[in-house]
């Protein structure tokens, strides 16, 4: 094994990177986690890629030597997903970080991969146009991290999630070829290749550039907070406005302690109360104020005991603000806390949030609530000390016990922040043997050694 | 994040160290305002990065040395804190740490020499003032001195304004409304002597009696940031004993200043001092805060056509003290100025107290960067509340061409009580 990693490294030397190849203990101590630190693995060696080349290059070394290599962006990953692997090579694409173009005609942009999501709509701001996927990391995350694990974020209701919005790229498949998938063409013959690398997890290769679409900033904007008295009132009225017909670009709620983390944390002066129902909407001016009217009037049928509403654009930048620092923010409540990512029909919240509230003082465990209630995509947040003796097992195993809940009520384990190293081992409450198979299956048609992010998802067959 | 520091065996500054770990939770959140993560893009130099690096070392599993560069690295600016959903108290991290490293490490001579000479040069005036006569007659063999060394010849002005020593006491101007002792700074006494005299003319006018204590000296802040703590608390002693406890607050005109006043408490923990300077930090206030809390009893007359003027947020102020929205306010109520916004306001202009001398580089790549941001607004004068982020921008805007006029936010004020403010004099 020694033999092998010098054998490794001096190959990756041979590329003359300089002090792009980074082999030092104290980097490879701090590639060693992405976002969810209770994994840590340190690579071998670590790529600073600077060009498509240099991927190119790098994955080639590791197909030849037989060494898996894990992609990673700005490393904020909930999951694991660019967790380095045992005696593998970490390649860091955050310096591939320029808009190549924008296209205001066909409303497009070409990215490299290790664009950071918000940069896209600030690129395109001065066309009046916008990228729409925007996970609560959007000020860090990159665009090759949105599309291995196709994310999601609160707008994505509307305007859905990053697969909805990537129509073309260039990808370093695990042997090193360079290949270009989906056209300019918005309708393609052919295999859907696009769609089915983007949320794959990294198991297909590397995205080294990608075509996204843009959509134009909308005329209006409007923010509407709304009070409920519990959690479950709060999901129906979610429930009450979709069945009205109306199609808000967000809705999201917290509940209380997930309140009580962000008025510690940004302050953005939420009105307190056991459940707050975040509701955006967006379009033409005639549009919203139509919609306005009737969504203000659901909310005070739905029973909301305090309803307010703003345009002004810093309010609503602080709205957001306090909802999407709200995974950190519980930082503040406790040590250490699992965030879970679970989905269930959109008719099932309220049971859902029900019985995540027994279990939760059943097993004594504080869990706070917070989620794109539109999609049915909840992120109860686990509340621990993991100095406590048995802290982590109980803590996960109530983590456990809520995705369990969300299959049986005919949902899913993640709704956007993949599986990773995390939930690897929940994919068989939704998945067969036989799915699990076909699947490793189609991963080793592309990938037949299994050096692309091996072991994230799926158990690898391959053991090097 | 969960770490294995072993809180008990490491002295009194151990806790908030481990605190200030444990409550990241590695989001990545701190990195697009990290100064060094956006200019080099590696994660050993991002702030999650150096916590997870001193959590190693704290917890002996790596090197000190191999974290080192990586931490010498950081300016210090805090912007961290500000982005830090989670609540880092990433100050009280790093400065212990620094004072850790500086007693585990080894300095090679050459380093150990500039050091010294930094730390027994900027912080007393008559001998900054003499270095800079010096150092001009220098200037020219700069090239020829090892990076660091010429960076810190360039640094010095051009010429040095007369000495204007303070009185012991400035008067408030009609009925008195509060009184305050200020800290009258060292480098900033020898670079810009003006900073002081608006600082206690516009405090004056709106009815504040200062009293300068004879007996001050330096803060303390460019050792302690440095790692020099042993040399930071001598400094920080006389300060405890020269200012007086009957005042309104101890008012701090330059940022670096200001933030390190305030960490007297976190300098002094498990000491017998502890309560006294932590009594002293809270009552240490920036007179931009201050005078905003007081409000201005008298506006300067409103101007016809007012100045379009960049504030650029100090870190020690923006970040360190949390201190954004007072010195706005008080630029727009003068009258005289349109304040517009710079982009990357978060992002530290590479000063960082000794930061462009010992990393002149990358203190480059930053100054030039905070200059065509803030030339970008069409600003015609440059407002902010630190001395060295002064000369910084200064520099940088000087050598794109620009000779726009850096000022004190007070000095601000004080020209528009007289005014006299416009944009072709040059920064005093």
């Amino acid at each position: 094994m020694h033999d092998m990693e010098e054998r490794v490294i001096g190959a990756l030397a041979q590329l003359e990177l300089g002090d792009r190849l980074l082999t030092s203990p104290a980097a490879m101590a701090s590639f060693g986690s992405d976002a969810l630190t209770a994994f840590h693995q340190r690579p071998l060696a670590v790529v600073l890629a600077e060009s498509v080349d240099d991927v190119v290059r790098a994955v080639r070394i590791c197909h030849r030597e037989r060494v898996p290599f894990v992609a990673r962006g700005s490393g904020t990953s909930l999951s694991g997903g660019s967790l380095p692997v045992e005696g593998g090579i970490v390649i860091a694409l955050n310096r591939l970080n320029r808009v190549l173009s924008v296209d205001p005609d066909a409303r497009t942009a070409t990215v490299q991969p290790g664009v950071i999501n918000l940069d896209v709509s600030r690129a395109a701001a001065s066309h009046g146009l916008a990228y729409a996927p925007d996970p609560s990391s959007q000020s860090i995350c990159s665009i090759g991290g949105n599309v291995a694990f196709n994310s999601g974020g609160a707008h994505c209701l509307k305007h859905g999630m990053t697969s909805n919005h990537v129509i073309g790229m260039t990808v370093v498949l695990p042997d090193g070829e360079l290949v270009t998938l989906g056209s300019d063409s918005t309708e393609p013959a052919g295999p859907d290749w696009v769609g089915m690398f983007c949320g794959s997890e990294g198991l297909f290769g590397i995205a080294v550039e990608v075509t996204l679409r843009l959509v134009p900033v909308p005329e209006a904007v409007r923010t509407s907070l709304a009070v409920y008295d519990s959690l479950q009132a709060a999901g129906d009225a979610v429930a009450q406005i979709v069945s009205a017909g109306l199609l808000p670009v967000a809705m999201e709620i917290m509940d209380a302690l997930a309140i009580e983390a962000a008025e510690a944390s940004v302050k953005p002066n939420y009105p307190s109360g056991a459940a707050l129902l975040i509701v955006e909407l967006e379009g033409e001016r005639e549009v919203v104020d139509g919609d306005a009217a009737r969504l203000d009037e659901l909310l005070r049928a739905s029973g909301a005991s305090e309803t307010t509403a703003t345009e002004d654009p810093d309010a609503r930048g602080l709205i957001w603000k306090g909802r999407k620092s709200a995974f950190s923010a519980v930082g503040w409540l406790a040590p250490d806390y699992i965030v879970q990512d679970g989905v269930v029909p959109r008719t099932r919240l309220g049971e859902a949030l029900a019985e995540i509230d027994r279990m939760s003082a059943e097993a004594g465990i504080r869990v706070a609530n917070v989620f794109h209630a539109g999609d049915g995509n909840l992120h109860p947040l686990i509340l621990f000390d993991g100095r406590e003796p048995g802290a982590v097992e109980r803590a996960e195993h109530l983590a456990g016990e809520i995705l369990r809940l969300c299959v049986s009520l005919g949902g899913s384990i993640t709704g956007e922040h993949g599986i990773g190293v995390e939930k690897r081992a929940y994919l068989s409450l939704m998945f067969s043997p036989d799915d699990l198979a076909l699947m490793g299956d189609v991963r080793r048609s592309i990938d037949p050694l299994e050096l692309a992010n091996r072991g994230k998802m799926l158990v690898p067959e391959t053991v090097s | 994040m969960q770490h294995a520091i072993p809180v008990a065996s490491l002295g009194p500054q151990a806790q908030p160290m481990a605190d200030a770990i444990g409550s990241c939770v590695h989001c990545g959140f701190c990195l697009p305002t990290c100064p060094t993560y956006v200019t080099m893009g590696e994660e050993m130099d991002s702030p999650r990065g150096r916590i997870f690096l001193m959590k190693e070392v704290l917890e002996g599993e790596l090197e000190l040395e191999v974290a080192l560069p990586f931490i010498d690295n950081c300016l210090g600016c805090q912007a961290c804190q500000t982005a830090c959903p989670s609540g880092v108290n990433y100050g009280e991290l790093i400065t212990p740490f620094r004072a850790y490293a500086e007693e585990h490490r080894h300095r090679d001579p050459m380093d150990r020499a500039q050091r010294e000479l930094v730390l027994r040069t900027l912080p007393h005036p008559r001998r900054f003032r003499l270095a800079a006569r010096l150092g001009r007659l220098g200037r020219p063999f700069a090239g020829l001195l090892p990076a660091s060394m010429g960076s810190m010849l360039r640094l010095l002005p051009d010429r040095v304004p007369p000495a204007q020593p303070l009185p012991p006491v400035f008067p408030a101007q009609g009925e008195r409304r509060a009184r305050v002792a200020l800290l009258a700074g060292c480098a900033q006494q020898v670079l810009a002597p003006d900073i002081n005299w608006a600082t206690l003319r516009v405090l004056a006018r709106n009815g504040v009696e200062t009293v300068i204590p004879a007996q001050q000296g330096c803060c303390g802040a460019l050792a302690m940031h440095t790692g020099a703590a042993e040399r930071a608390k001598p400094q920080a002693r006389r300060n405890l004993a020269a200012f007086p406890a009957d005042v309104d607050a101890v008012i701090t005109n330059a940022a670096g200043c200001g933030s390190g006043m305030r960490e007297y408490g976190l300098l002094f923990k498990g000491e017998p001092e502890e309560q006294a300077a932590q009594r002293l930090s809270d009552r240490t206030m920036d007179v931009s805060a201050f005078l905003d809390a007081l409000g201005l009893r008298e506006l300067p007359s409103v101007a016809p056509d007012p100045i379009p003027v960049a504030y650029h947020d100090a870190c020690h102020l923006a970040h360190a003290q949390g201190v954004r929205s007072a010195p706005r306010k008080l630029l727009e109520a003068s009258g005289a100025v349109r304040l517009v916004e710079p982009a990357e306001w978060e992002l530290c202009c590479g000063s960082a107290g000794t930061y462009n001398i010992e990393k002149p580089a990358i203190a480059h790549q930053l100054g030039e960067r905070k200059a065509r941001n803030l030339l970008a607004t069409g600003a015609q004068l440059i407002a902010t509340g630190n001395i060295g982020c002064m000369t910084q921008v200064q520099q940088h805007l000087a050598a794109l061409g620009h000779d726009i006029p850096v000022l004190h936010t007070l000095q601000v004020l004080d020209r528009a009580y007289a005014g006299t403010l416009h944009t072709k004099e040059h920064t005093a």
